[in-house]
């Protein structure tokens, strides 16, 4: 080798610290989102703890998340006690004393009580329109990898999955309104007026006037918006599966269908579940598509009651948590008697969701661990 | 084809002229061979020479892939040409059971992966499939090393083993002839011997084709050796005459190692 004192850097070495400080810019990048989430987490935390948690046994404070939501009262007494009652409590107190014993009230909708109702109706919304989305999602992957034929078709229906995935949530929100509020089929014996079109069965008609604004019609407007993800995880995951197992199934004198069943579906099931995780999150969470199909900001009473059976369920409007959220942060004014409820309704969401996604994993790792290949 | 019979008269499978495409590129070329019954059959020649095609076309495992048909001639199989209509494809592929290159036992446990076929053909009495998947494992010669972990995860075993697991899968549903595609390319020499002590042992009940790049296997195992270059067939007979006097120069080159 020639000049071989070359090798020794001479003077400052100002490469290094150029180096340096792009690695200092990027982790600052990466650790502020980490202060960001942790800022927001903290809050959450901070004012919406306190309303479920308390510091003697048994700890959780159990009458938020099982009483209905009320109208909160704050009022002072003769002897100038400043009291916040809900509705309720609000109307006893009145009696005992006499209405003119209340001075300086005002009074706070959706604010008192607990928030049963939303936390009931987050969950049948999120379950139904889960289920509803699996079953036709996994449906739909199950031709598209294992019976559909590459071509023109096929190429248009992946485009079409695709683009609804970029749909933004307002618009199917509208989609569901218009939809399976207004115009689904549904069975009757007498149509509606505004019915689009009635077709006579002889024993009853079959009314294309919608589902209105029910839990079904909420529930497939949620499984609309999560089923692009769901089919395409679906179709990658089947596709994930080795050719080895369909071939020696089929080799062994098994028909299509019974491959699928038997030897396909069951090793695709960990992928599937994994991207109904993602799903059931995005569907718990979303506020447009349920604020025209399904949401209401208050109901007296939880959705099979007053109703007859399962399919009486399907048809009652229930209260959402995002939605109830929106309308405690959007309908109200703020004040330190409603910050109770703002931030627990949070709080509970948050928890609300971190459980159905532990339960979700918990669920794949099982399925996941009896199967490796 | 019923299994304790005396062979019969008619070639267990007769190929007649058959032509086979993967969409416009053709694979094989007039290929006419008769394969006779309850021995081992060897198809030579080196890779793309459509060997492991005409494997596939026997139990119409082809049919799944996109593009590729029949497009000229026939096969029977103890006289009924496979291509019928009316042939019930379900019934060929329990008769004409395959095994494969890569050992693909399913995520399943050893005995649920045995019983797998029998399951798929109706089988439900627990005694019966339990007694089935004794003898094809003892068949096999697994049985001693598994009979206590029957329950466990097929996954656990070598390599080797998984692969005579995969041909007891395949003898669980009486098949009459089993084909094997390079079932010892990716074993060692000893479980490779295994293997090939299992075939002749096998051969007594089932016709065996077997397509192989190992020369030394085909002329340990194989009754009869057809050798395949380019999608044709040049050369078939008897496995001592294709290896020591064969009739046409391009087998003499490639059994000798010249190419390939």
């Amino acid at each position: 080798m020639e000049n071989p004192e070359q090798l020794i850097r001479k003077g400052v070495h100002h490469d290094g610290l150029k180096q340096g400080a792009v690695k200092a810019v990027l982790g600052g990048m990466a650790w502020g989102v980490v202060v960001v989430a942790l800022l927001i987490f903290g809050r959450i935390f901070w004012d919406g703890a306190p309303v479920l948690l308390k510091p003697d046994f048994p700890f959780v404070d159990t009458s938020f998340l099982t009483e209905k939501t009320e109208t909160l009262h704050i009022f002072d007494d003769a002897s100038g006690t400043r009291h916040s009652l809900p509705a309720s409590q609000y109307h006893q107190w009145a009696e005992k004393n006499g209405s003119d014993a209340v001075f300086n009230e005002t009074s706070y909708s959706y604010s008192g009580g607990g928030i049963a109702g939303p936390i009931v109706g987050t969950a049948l919304l999120t379950l139904l329109s889960i289920v509803l989305a699996l079953f036709f999602g996994v449906s739909a992957a199950i031709y598209l990898s294992e019976y559909a034929k590459d071509g023109r078709f096929i190429r248009l229906v992946r485009l079409a999955i695709l683009n609804l995935a970029g749909v933004p949530s307002i618009v199917f929100g509208l989609f569901g309104f218009a939809v399976f509020v207004l115009a689904a089929p549904v069975f009757t014996d007498v149509p509606s007026d505004r019915t689009l079109f009635a077709l006579p069965l002889g024993f009853t008609w079959l009314s294309f006037q919608g589902w209105n604004s029910s839990l079904i019609a909420g529930s497939a407007t949620l499984a609309c918006m999560i089923l692009p993800v769901i089919i395409t995880a679906s179709e990658e995951s089947l596709k994930a599966v080795p050719q080895g197992f369909r071939e020696a199934s089929l080799a062994l004198g098994a028909t299509r269908w019974h491959t699928i069943r038997k030897c396909v579906l069951p090793f695709a099931l960990p992928g599937i579940l994994t991207s109904s995780i993602l799903s059931l999150a995005r569907a718990a969470g979303e506020t447009a598509p349920i604020m025209f199909t399904v949401a209401v900001a208050a109901k007296d009473d939880f959705p099979w009651q007053g109703t007859t059976g399962p399919l009486g369920m399907l048809q009652s409007q229930v209260q959402a948590l995002p939605y109830h959220i929106y309308t405690l942060a959007a309908r109200i004014p703020t004040s330190d008697y409603t910050q109770r409820a703002q931030y627990g309704s949070v709080f509970v969401f948050l928890l609300m969701i971190f459980l159905f996604s532990a339960v979700s994993i918990t669920l794949r790792n099982r399925v996941r661990s009896k199967l490796k290949w | 084809m019923v299994s304790d019979s005396p062979a019969p008269a008619v070639p267990e499978i007769a190929i007649d002229q058959l032509c086979f495409s993967y969409g416009a590129k053709q694979v094989l070329h007039e290929v006419t061979l008769d394969i006779p019954s309850r021995e081992i059959t060897a198809f030579i020649g080196p890779s793309g020479c459509g060997k492991s095609t005409l494997l596939r076309c026997f139990n119409r495992i082809n049919d799944r892939i996109p593009g590729a048909k029949v497009t000229g001639g026939a096969i029977r199989i103890a006289g009924i040409d496979i291509a019928r209509p009316d042939l019930d494809l379900q019934v060929l592929r329990r008769r004409v059971g395959m095994v494969f290159q890569k050992w693909n036992p399913f995520p399943k446990s050893i005995f649920d992966n045995v019983a797998y076929g029998l399951r798929v053909h109706g089988e439900k009495n627990t005694k019966v499939i339990g007694e089935r998947v004794e003898y094809c494992l003892r068949r096999v010669a697994l049985w001693d090393d598994v009979k206590d972990r029957l329950k466990a995860s097929a996954f656990g075993l070598s390599g080797g083993q998984q692969q005579r697991l995969c041909i007891a899968r395949t003898i669980a549903t009486k098949p009459d002839i089993i084909l094997m595609d390079e079932p010892c390319s990716a074993l060692d020499p000893l479980s490779t011997l295994k293997i090939e002590e299992l075939l002749l042992e096998l051969k007594n009940d089932y016709t065996i084709v077997i397509v192989t790049h190992n020369l030394a296997q085909a002329n340990r195992c194989a009754d009869k050796t057809a050798f395949f270059y380019l999608g044709k067939l040049i050369e078939h007979g008897p496995t001592v005459k294709i290896f020591s006097n064969p009739d046409v120069q391009q087998t003499e080159s490639y059994v000798s190692g010249a190419f390939g």
